[in-house]
């Protein structure tokens, strides 16, 4: 019942599935479609950052070809990390970057053939986690207790902590809608490709590929720099203009 | 206390209903397309900027609309209340 009631007759599939199953300490756990995807995501990232390391080696002063397309990469991230937070961009360039490429391939990933690593829930919210561990290490290294206490109290005087409990859900409900964000958009375009490909499979010749322009490029791309964009903005925010 | 079919219709109801909440994004990222078209009418020479920060104002207000889309698929394919 169930599925097969509401898309009867067609083969619509957009799920995660089970590869083969395996007991750790008594619990069944599963290796599913998103562990090859994400791993099929990151061979390929490693390889592309070996072979340019390779090149980098002997790099040359008159850049070509390859080594063009890896200084290029490299500058425009820098280029964004630096744009957002001034002088403390030295500081989260490598982080920045790092999860802005895996973002990006794991999102376009959807035009080779791969379910998007990112449309797991179970991927998303580890990295919306990492930018929570990041503000709150940012928070106490860079403010004083007093100034913390001062700003989880903020819209009264620091004397009256009526706020601070809604402030602290505030602060909790940011890494679970920076997860979703991006969990949610990399999803509906999953599902819309998939009921295209299922339900019209009659029609669809030509026009999906506009259709995955959109959603896997075009959504894909503005969601990975919102991510990094909102990521980068929250950690200045603690770090303050100086340091 | 109802059968399965019943709460199976119940269900695909909710989720048409929950997916309204896509008119919301909708209005605003039409009031943040329409800001950002009359800002590069006065200012075009900044208009990468403005593209730039007009996207980044309506991935972030789209998320609600996300959220009732989420809701949905969850009423759809998880069957909690089956």
């Amino acid at each position: 019942m169930g599925q097969g009631l509401l898309l009867s007759g067609s083969n619509v599939d957009f799920m995660i599935h089970g590869i083969c199953e395996y007991s750790f300490f008594g619990h069944k756990v599963w290796i599913t479609t998103t562990h090859v995807c994400l791993l099929i995501v990151l061979l390929v990232l490693c390889t592309f950052a070996i072979l340019a390391g390779r090149k980098m080696k002997h790099a040359s002063d008159v850049p070509t070809g390859f080594q063009n397309v890896v200084e290029l990469i490299v500058e425009k991230l820098d280029g964004m990390v630096k744009s957002v937070m001034g002088k403390n961009a030295k500081k989260m360039a490598n982080y920045i970057g790092t999860i802005f490429i895996f973002i990006l391939i794991s999102n376009i990933s959807g035009l080779f053939g791969l379910r998007p690593p990112t449309a797991d829930y179970g991927v998303t919210l580890p990295l919306g986690i990492i930018t929570f561990a990041l503000i709150r290490f940012y928070q106490f290294k860079c403010n004083k207790p007093s100034a913390i206490w001062k700003d989880m109290c903020s819209p009264l005087p620091p004397w009256l902590p009526i706020w601070f409990p809604i402030n602290i859900i505030s602060e909790i409900a940011v890494p679970i809608s920076l997860s979703l964000r991006l969990f949610a958009n990399v999803l509906s375009g999953t599902v819309m490709m998939a009921l295209i490909y299922g339900l019209l499979q009659i029609v669809a010749y030509a026009w999906p590929g506009a259709l995955h322009v959109y959603f896997d490029l075009f959504s894909g791309a503005i969601q990975t720099y919102v991510f990094c964009m909102l990521t980068m903005t929250y950690v200045n925010n603690q770090m303050g203009e100086e340091a | 206390m109802f059968n399965e079919e019943f709460v199976l219709g119940c269900s695909a109801i909710g989720a048409g209903l929950a997916v309204i909440a896509g008119i919301g994004p909708g209005i605003g990222q039409g009031i943040a397309a329409g800001h950002a078209a009359a800002a590069v009418g006065r200012n075009p020479g900044a208009k990468s900027e403005i593209t730039s920060t007009m996207l980044l104002g309506q991935a972030v207000a789209e998320t609600t609309g996300l959220y009732g889309l989420l809701i949905a698929m969850l009423l759809l394919f998880v069957k909690p209340l089956v």
